[in-house]
């Protein structure tokens, strides 16, 4: 090729400019909050988990400010917190579950029925019964990961489905309180309590406590853990990465239709019955904690303990107004309030660290 | 010498398109194989096909001169073949050490590790930053910064050091440079030579003639759904490959069989 231009020539030389520097800048201070919270999400529910406590502490005094009644906050969000941990593990997968109360009362509703129309042993009844959940679980993850349809569609499906099996099955009958402890006193296990001080527990208050920090070390410390963040994060990379993004999917909706299957059995304990119409608005109370406390609804961000603070600020919230008398109306205003500020925080994480 | 990765009248249809036409490739130890193509001459369909993510209607690859069958990118990455994908299929809200260890981590030795499977996050670290450190990418101070903090030259460096801290045998770069700056290419282009300075060949899938005249031994003319010459850098000009790469000019005869 005749006059071989200058750029080329220019080229085949070794350019000698110094590359790209892969130094880091000088962080600002809202640089440096930014950091923090994108390193630990869970620090402002916990933050407004903390100061929400101590306002309410400072209007209402010992009332509220009491080991009782900060334990029966703890009590009335049992069943929301250990749904919502399910929940949090779909949303992290930038999914969402809106049948996981219908998964929790039909879980429920298996585990009485089976014990007390059929006669079988409770313990196998309570294995049915969460064997139930863990199946409704895998129904909805073999929908959203093998037929690729939207979570929130299968979801919106099976919750329908779900919630007819569990009043279709049952006859919409309530097995009572009274008969289950007579018979099947194991089925109110989760309601059992127990005094340290004046601070009063259940086993299920145990229990989601002790859910909600297995679940935070497995999603740190196992490579399963880094996974459902890596699929919720962008499922595409994950996979080309070599995860089974499938199979994680699956996975994921599986233990969390078990978890609600836990829920269900959790529900007997604290309302004494197995009733078909229990715990119908547990969905969308388990969205508001997740969002609440922090976890991302575009998934792969945000920490399980952020949930459990995100439902005890809930719990606190209206416990606190109606110490103080309001209309429970201003529970619900408040909530509102904090879910649009929990996602503009969720929003500012995400652009400054752009 | 034997290619280290060949290839021998693959073919792919794609319904009634022929997106791979009888084509032919080799790579040989040690060296940076550049391959370059106009727009629909097949030459992302030849990367796939090496790199497990399409299975061709007809013809052999060998790695070694063995002849191999990838069904999935995961066979293909098990064989030692590493490829950088123009998206760099990373976590961004997940760490440098959580991405480079994605789908491969290492799990704690003894009972924590094999019962509750639990990660040995240390060694995974310690791993990270020592392949960093090879590449001399080791001003990135904090192996756990989330890989979305980084600058796209950084992430395109972090992406290069995965695939070459496991890619034993080939690894592949697919437009290296497309979405980077004058600066950060510049970058790529010194981590493309210091992979090959640690002996692992390379292909390089890119649109950018200077950056290929810079790097590659040898540039894979692709054209029509096959290999239509392979040029010297040395030899040939930039317009060259152009003018071959578009049908403008027919290469000569002896370039044919190289």
């Amino acid at each position: 090729m005749t006059g071989e231009s200058d750029y080329e020539t220019s080229v085949r030389e070794r350019r000698t400019e110094t590359p790209a520097e892969f130094g880091s800048r000088r962080a600002g201070l809202m640089t440096r909050v930014q950091n923090t919270l994108h390193a630990t999400p869970a620090l402002v529910p916990l933050i407004v988990l903390i100061a929400s406590i101590a306002i309410f502490g400072l209007l209402i005094g010992d009332r509220f400010f009491s080991p009782f009644s900060l334990t029966l906050v703890l009590q009335q969000v049992q069943i929301v917190g250990i749904v919502a941990a399910a929940q949090s593990l779909v949303i992290l997968t930038a999914g969402i579950d809106l049948s996981v109360g219908a998964i929790t009362v039909l879980s429920s509703v298996v585990m009485g029925q089976f014990a007390f129309r059929y006669g079988i042993p409770v313990p196998l009844a309570l294995a049915c019964g969460l064997g139930c959940g863990a199946l409704c679980g895998a129904i909805n993850g073999t929908l959203v990961a093998k037929m690729k349809l939207p979570p929130f569609i299968v979801t919106l499906g099976t919750w329908q489905v779900f919630l007819a099996t569990n009043y279709l099955y049952s006859r919409n009958e309530t097995i009572r309180a009274q008969d289950i402890q007579a018979e099947a006193s194991l089925l109110q296990l989760f309601g059992a309590k127990f005094q340290i001080g004046g601070a009063v527990f259940t086993v299920g208050v145990v229990f989601m406590v002790v859910l909600v920090l297995g679940l935070a070390w497995i999603l740190r410390s196992t490579a399963w853990g880094r996974h459902v963040y890596a699929v919720g994060d962008d499922a595409e990379a994950a996979q080309l990465s070599g995860v089974n993004a499938d199979r994680t999917l699956i996975g994921v909706y599986t233990l969390a239709g078990l978890i609600c299957g836990f829920a269900g059995w959790a529900l007997i304990g604290r309302i004494g019955s197995v009733s078909p119409t229990s715990a119908y608005e547990a969905n969308i109370e388990s969205i508001t904690a997740v969002v609440i406390g922090g976890i991302s609804l575009f998934g792969g961000r945000g920490s399980i303990l952020g949930t459990l603070f995100g439902a005890l600020i809930v719990g606190v919230f209206s416990l606190g107004l109606r110490l103080m008398g309001a209309d429970a109306q201003w529970t619900y205003f408040f909530i509102g309030v904090l879910i649009i500020a929990a996602v503009a925080v969720d929003q500012w994480i995400r652009k400054v660290s752009a | 010498m034997t290619p280290i990765l060949s290839a021998k009248g693959l073919v792919k249809h794609y319904g009634r398109v022929t997106a791979l036409d009888h084509c032919d490739f080799e790579l040989y130890p040690g060296e940076v194989l550049a391959v370059i193509g106009d727009n629909g001459a097949g030459k992302s369909t030849l990367i796939k096909a090496l790199s497990g993510a399409v299975i061709p209607d007809e013809g052999e690859i060998r790695l070694n001169g063995e002849p191999v069958r990838f069904a999935t990118p995961h066979d293909a990455r098990r064989a030692g073949i590493e490829t950088v994908y123009q998206t760099l299929a990373m976590s961004p809200a997940l760490s440098i050490a959580d991405n480079m260890f994605m789908g491969r981590e290492i799990r704690k030795p003894g009972f924590m590790g094999r019962v509750l499977r639990q990660l040995d996050h240390k060694e995974m670290e310690r791993f990270a930053r020592e392949k960093l450190n090879d590449l001399g990418l080791m001003t990135i101070q904090n192996i756990n910064q989330p890989v979305e903090t980084l600058s796209g030259g950084q992430r395109q460096g972090v992406a290069v050091a995965r695939a070459a801290a496991f890619g034993s045998k080939v690894v592949i770069l697919d437009e290296p440079t497309a979405a980077l700056g004058v600066k950060e290419s510049r970058r790529v282009l010194e981590l493309i030579q210091d992979v090959r300075a640690k002996g692992i060949p390379i292909i390089l899938i890119s649109h950018n003639m200077p950056h290929v005249f810079e790097v590659a031994d040898r540039v894979h003319v692709h054209r029509l759904g096959r290999r239509l010459c392979v040029i010297d850098p040395k030899n040939h000009s930039m317009s060259d490959a152009v003018a071959y790469m578009t049908g403008a000019k027919a290469p000569e005869e002896e370039l044919n069989a190289v």
